[in-house]
């Protein structure tokens, strides 16, 4: 397991890299630059900016420069924000990503595992019916779509909840970007948990369980749910992909200064080191997150062992 | 005569054994389907797979043609903009300017007095059209890449599924948004097509994934050894014998697809890097819509909901068809 | 209450359909059999035949949506288990009624330790705590011939070979020191020297514990073995009980008849391998007949229209044939000229 492990971080690494050239290469390509915009800047300045930032060097050098810093974790200040070291940005907008992020996902497994187990159980009744269509509802409603409604219900017309605010954790101004987040999750988790289940109890090992003379319950919840929770497990890799692009849009429509939405605003400013700084960021969490879910596969099925 | 050598034996207990399988009485007959005729009727049969597939062809249709109908009518299209300044104005859905009853716009009018019934529809054709052919090139790379992979098999393979795997780690849309952030194409059209590009390279992964699954499985059967034994080329085996064979899981995936790619589209042109003015997409117009949330509901209201109705009918046809397709997963 | 005189288990016209897209399926159709205490019953039959959800039902373990135990008797020990109310039926299931199935590979939890897959048997039903639980899995464990016991009690069924998770499921059957053990197909999965070795171990556990035991399969060189009686089945219905011995030296069914024919004699000069012609009906749709008129050597009119009736031909020896009598005698008179021709 260790050189498992020791192997997949080793690999990571250079992912990361791969990643990072990229982007920048797609930034260098693209035409203009961060300068380029509506006004016209005196030559006089373009040039001594050009200076400033090594610009006028052959690309070789700039890029070998900008990676140098940057496996030194150095990504330099933002453009846009003068003065601000990108490192400052992403330490001060992560924590806001990342608990609307973690809390969303978390309500999606314990609501989604729960429905999606209960409609196995009781399948084709008007619970599953029931449940499944809504289920297809979320993964139809896009996000965009979602939170401005709930923002529409629980904000204008109830006044229960803020529209677009942010006061940390304990406060209600996390609800709706949690749930607009966590919607679509939950549908997903619901189906493939119910898929997963039903397939389960038709299994050998679950007749021998209730063979056995053990309550249902205990078939279910003992037997059954080490196994038919599998799917969910592996679709979390890739969920955590769509979370982040989730994030985004979740932090637009709620105006959360997290780091989605610096994210964008780098990206339509053209602001390098930020974008960099968090493509590189972003990467890493992926990556890593992808590793610690194949090794929660590992543990939950004794039957993979690296 | 002497060097003749039977090719059967003649002694008779290696003779041919007589089968004795025949048709019993009352057995009743057996009518064969192929295997095509049997999943349509499979699908048929499911009430929501139906609805489905008609309310996606009902909003095709609607989308293709709905367009011209109402230019015809009323002359207003997507970009129509009034002289009259009193009209460049947010209008609520069935009413006139003045704020009386009115048919001029079912869906009322955007922020410059657009009609907004022209523009859902052409946000349906382009979302559509985007998720259309962005899921035809993903399935274009993805069948020739997985069935190259799975019949050359080997090294080969091996080789071509790590790159598989590690292009899945990364974190595409992230690249994607970059991408279409610093290549703003100067035509609506360019962007479209930078779009189906960058779509349909984001989904052809699982696609080779899939197909090379099956064409592992199939390679091994038997009409895959006459074909190769009647000297048919590699070429050939692949694209005119195994792949056709693929095609229950590509479409059923295909089908899922479609849905998965409109709402990546949705989303970026949410944020403003997808589908460009004067053009619309659904995910456009929610942008739009969202600045007068507070006032002008329905301006997201309307291609929100038209967008989850075309997605949820999507998903419903491809849930239909894999159950069609695969009766193990059936309920019952 | 009807009296049972002393049976341990009796079955009465037990009717388990399913209803499928095909129809109603009448997968058990009226088959009655008693098993006495210390006895082994075997019941045979092919694919199809019913035998294995006959012994379902016994515990009730017939999934309801399709399936339902429509009418009959169950009595266990003079209580009919089709009375009972779930609760009751589970205090029986695993601690009263045992049942191992044919393939250990599936049948075992892969993702529970063997340890507590044996504990919670013991920890529900006898009340054991952890730690005699425990002790308990490894003398279960011992006395079905698991080596090395105390250290790979806490192994995982992966690391298990096939044989060893058959022992492993008798175990767990046998925890309870259950008064029926109902083996379905218990071998049919595993090699056949594999198959030989389970084979003794259930004989030898029945003869230590005094447990009764209804071994399910198709296997008729299993049958003579293992078993005192033996009961056939075939499209859901019995078709003939007899003891062991009877049965195999004078069938007196022509299914039976074809069923011994079947079995591939090595000491046979023609080497034809005979089998019975045709294949298993189609349960959902069977005539009025005898369901195996089609495939009868001799099958004549009456056997096509009129459903056969279920002759007592001596005691113990039971047939469902319109020719039951007949072809009982001509058993017995072919067994008797083959003693003749062996002296």
């Amino acid at each position: 397991m260790l050189r498992f492990i020791i192997r997949r971080l080793l690999v990571t690494i250079p992912m990361i890299l791969v990643v990072i050239t990229l982007t920048w290469g797609l930034i260098r390509l693209a035409p203009g630059n961060f300068y380029s915009g509506e006004k016209k800047i005196p030559k006089a300045v373009e040039k001594n900016i050009r200076e400033k930032y090594g610009l006028n060097k052959p690309w070789y050098v700039q890029y070998g420069r900008t990676m140098g810093h940057i496996v030194r974790l150095d990504f330099g200040d933002s453009l846009k924000y003068q003065g601000q070291s990108v490192n400052t940005i992403i330490a001060r907008s992560l924590p806001v990503s990342a608990t609307v992020g973690i809390l969303a996902y978390l309500l999606a497994l314990i609501v989604g595992i729960t429905v999606g187990s209960i409609a196995a159980l009781k399948q084709n009744s008007k619970w599953d019916y029931a449940s499944m269509a809504l289920a297809m509802l979320g993964i139809s409603i896009p996000n965009f779509v979602l939170g401005p409604l709930l923002v529409l219900l629980f904000s204008l017309a109830l006044y229960w909840l803020p529209p677009s605010r942010w006061s940390g954790f304990p406060s209600r101004s996390v609800v709706l970007p949690v749930l607009t987040l966590s919607a679509i999750y939950m549908a997903y988790i619901a189906r493939l948990t119910r898929a997963g289940m039903l397939e389960v109890l038709r299994s050998d090992y679950i007749r021998t369980a209730r063979a056995k003379g053990l309550r249902e319950r205990d078939v279910v919840i003992r037997h059954a749910l080490r196994g038919g929770i599998m799917p969910v497990v592996s679709f979390t890799g890739p969920a955590l992909a769509f979370l982040l692009t989730g994030t985004v849009v979740v932090e637009r429509i709620f105006a959360l200064p997290g780091l989605g939405n610096y994210f964008i605003q780098a990206s339509l400013n053209r602001d390098e080191p930020l974008i960099l700084g968090i493509v590189a960021f972003i990467a890493m969490t992926l990556l890593i997150m992808n590793l610690l879910v194949d090794i929660a596969y590992a543990f939950l099925d004794p039957r993979i062992r690296y | 005569m002497e060097d003749e050598r039977p090719l059967i034996h003649t002694d008779p207990e290696f003779a041919v054994a007589e089968t004795d399988v025949h048709v019993i009485e009352g057995s009743g007959t057996v009518i064969g389907t192929s295997l095509w005729k049997d999943a349509w009727r499979r699908l048929l049969k499911n009430k929501l797979a139906v609805f489905g597939l008609i309310v996606v062809i009902t909003i095709t249709v609607v989308s293709l043609i709905g367009p011209l109908i109402i230019k015809a009518a009323t002359g207003y299209t997507y970009d129509f903009i009034p002289n009259n300044v009193v009209l460049i104005k947010s209008m609520p859905p069935l009413t006139g300017p003045e704020g009386s009853f009115s048919w001029a716009h079912p869906m009322g009018t955007d922020n410059s007095g657009r009609d907004l019934l022209a523009r859902v529809l052409l946000g349906g054709r382009i979302s559509l059209m985007v998720g259309i052919i962005s899921t035809m090139v993903s399935l274009i790379i993805g069948i020739s890449y997985g069935a190259v992979a799975g019949y050359l098999g080997g090294r080969i393979d091996n080789l071509m599924m790590r790159l598989v795997d590690v292009l899945y780690s990364l974190p595409y849309i992230i690249l994607v948004i970059v991408l279409l952030a610093m290549f703003r194409s100067k035509t609506p059209v360019g962007q479209l097509v930078l779009l189906f590009i960058a779509l349909g390279s984001v989904s052809w992964l699982t696609m080779a994934r899939i197909v090379r699954g099956q064409v592992l499985s199939l390679k091994n059967q038997e009409f895959v050894l006459a074909a190769r034994a009647t000297g048919v080329s590699t070429t050939r085996i692949i694209f005119r014998h195994l792949v056709p064979n693929t095609l229950g899981p590509v479409i059923v995936y295909a089908t899922l697809t479609i849905p998965s790619v409109m709402l990546t589209e949705a989303f970026l042109s949410f944020l403003g890097f997808g589908v460009q003015p004067p053009l619309a997409s659904w995910g456009s117009l929610a942008a739009d819509g969202i600045q007068n949330i507070g006032i002008f509901p329905w301006q997201l209201i309307f291609p929100g909901v038209t967008m989850a109705l075309t997605l949820f009918s999507l998903n419903f046809l491809g849930d239909g068809l894999r159950d069609a397709l695969d009766p193990q997963m059936r309920k019952a | 209450m009807s009296k049972s005189k002393g049976k341990l288990l009796e079955v009465r016209d037990l009717c388990t359909y399913f209803e499928t897209e095909d129809g109603t399926v009448k997968a058990v159709d009226g088959i009655s059999f008693a098993l006495e205490r210390g006895e082994t019953l075997g019941i045979v039959g092919e694919s199809g035949s019913g035998k294995s959800v006959s012994n379902l039902s016994v515990i009730r373990l017939i999934p309801t949506p399709p399936g339902e135990i429509v009418s009959g008797e169950i009595i266990f020990k003079g209580q009919d288990i089709l009375l009972l109310t779930e609760d009751e039926v589970r205090k029986i299931r695993g601690r009263r009624i045992a049942m191992i199935f044919q393939d250990p590979m599936t049948s075992l939890n892969p993702f529970m330790k063997i340890s507590s897959q044996l504990m919670e048997i013991t920890q529900l039903h006898l009340g054991y705590d952890k730690s005699r639980a425990y002790n308990h899995a490894i003398k279960m464990l011992e006395t079905v011939g698991i080596p090395d016991a105390a250290e790979r009690v806490d192994s995982y069924p992966h690391e298990f070979s096939g044989g060893m998770r058959q022992r492993v499921m008798i175990a767990m059957a046998l925890s309870c020191e259950p008064e029926l053990l109902i083996a379905d197909e218990p071998t049919t999965a595993l090699d056949v020297t594999i198959q030989a070795q389970i084979l003794e171990l259930i004989k030898k556990l029945k003869q230590d514990t005094g447990t009764s035991v209804i071994l399910i399969t198709h296997d008729l060189g299993v049958v003579a073995g293992m078993t005192d009686h033996v009961v056939v089945m075939y499209a859901g219905k019995v078709f003939e009980q007899a003891p062991t011995r009877e049965l195999f030296a004078a069938p007196g069914n022509p299914y039976t008849k074809g069923l011994l024919r079947s079995v591939p004699d090595p000491t046979d000069e023609q080497g034809k391998l005979y089998q019975i012609p045709g294949l298993p009906p189609d349960v959902a749709h069977l005539g009025p007949g005898c369901p195996f008129a089609p495939r009868c050597a001799r099958v004549e009119e009456i056997c096509r229209k009129e459903f056969p009736p279920f002759v007592q031909l001596n005691a113990n020896h039971f047939s469902l044939c319109h020719f039951a009598g007949d072809v009982f005698d001509e058993s017995r008179k072919e067994s008797d000229s083959t003693i003749e021709t062996e002296q």
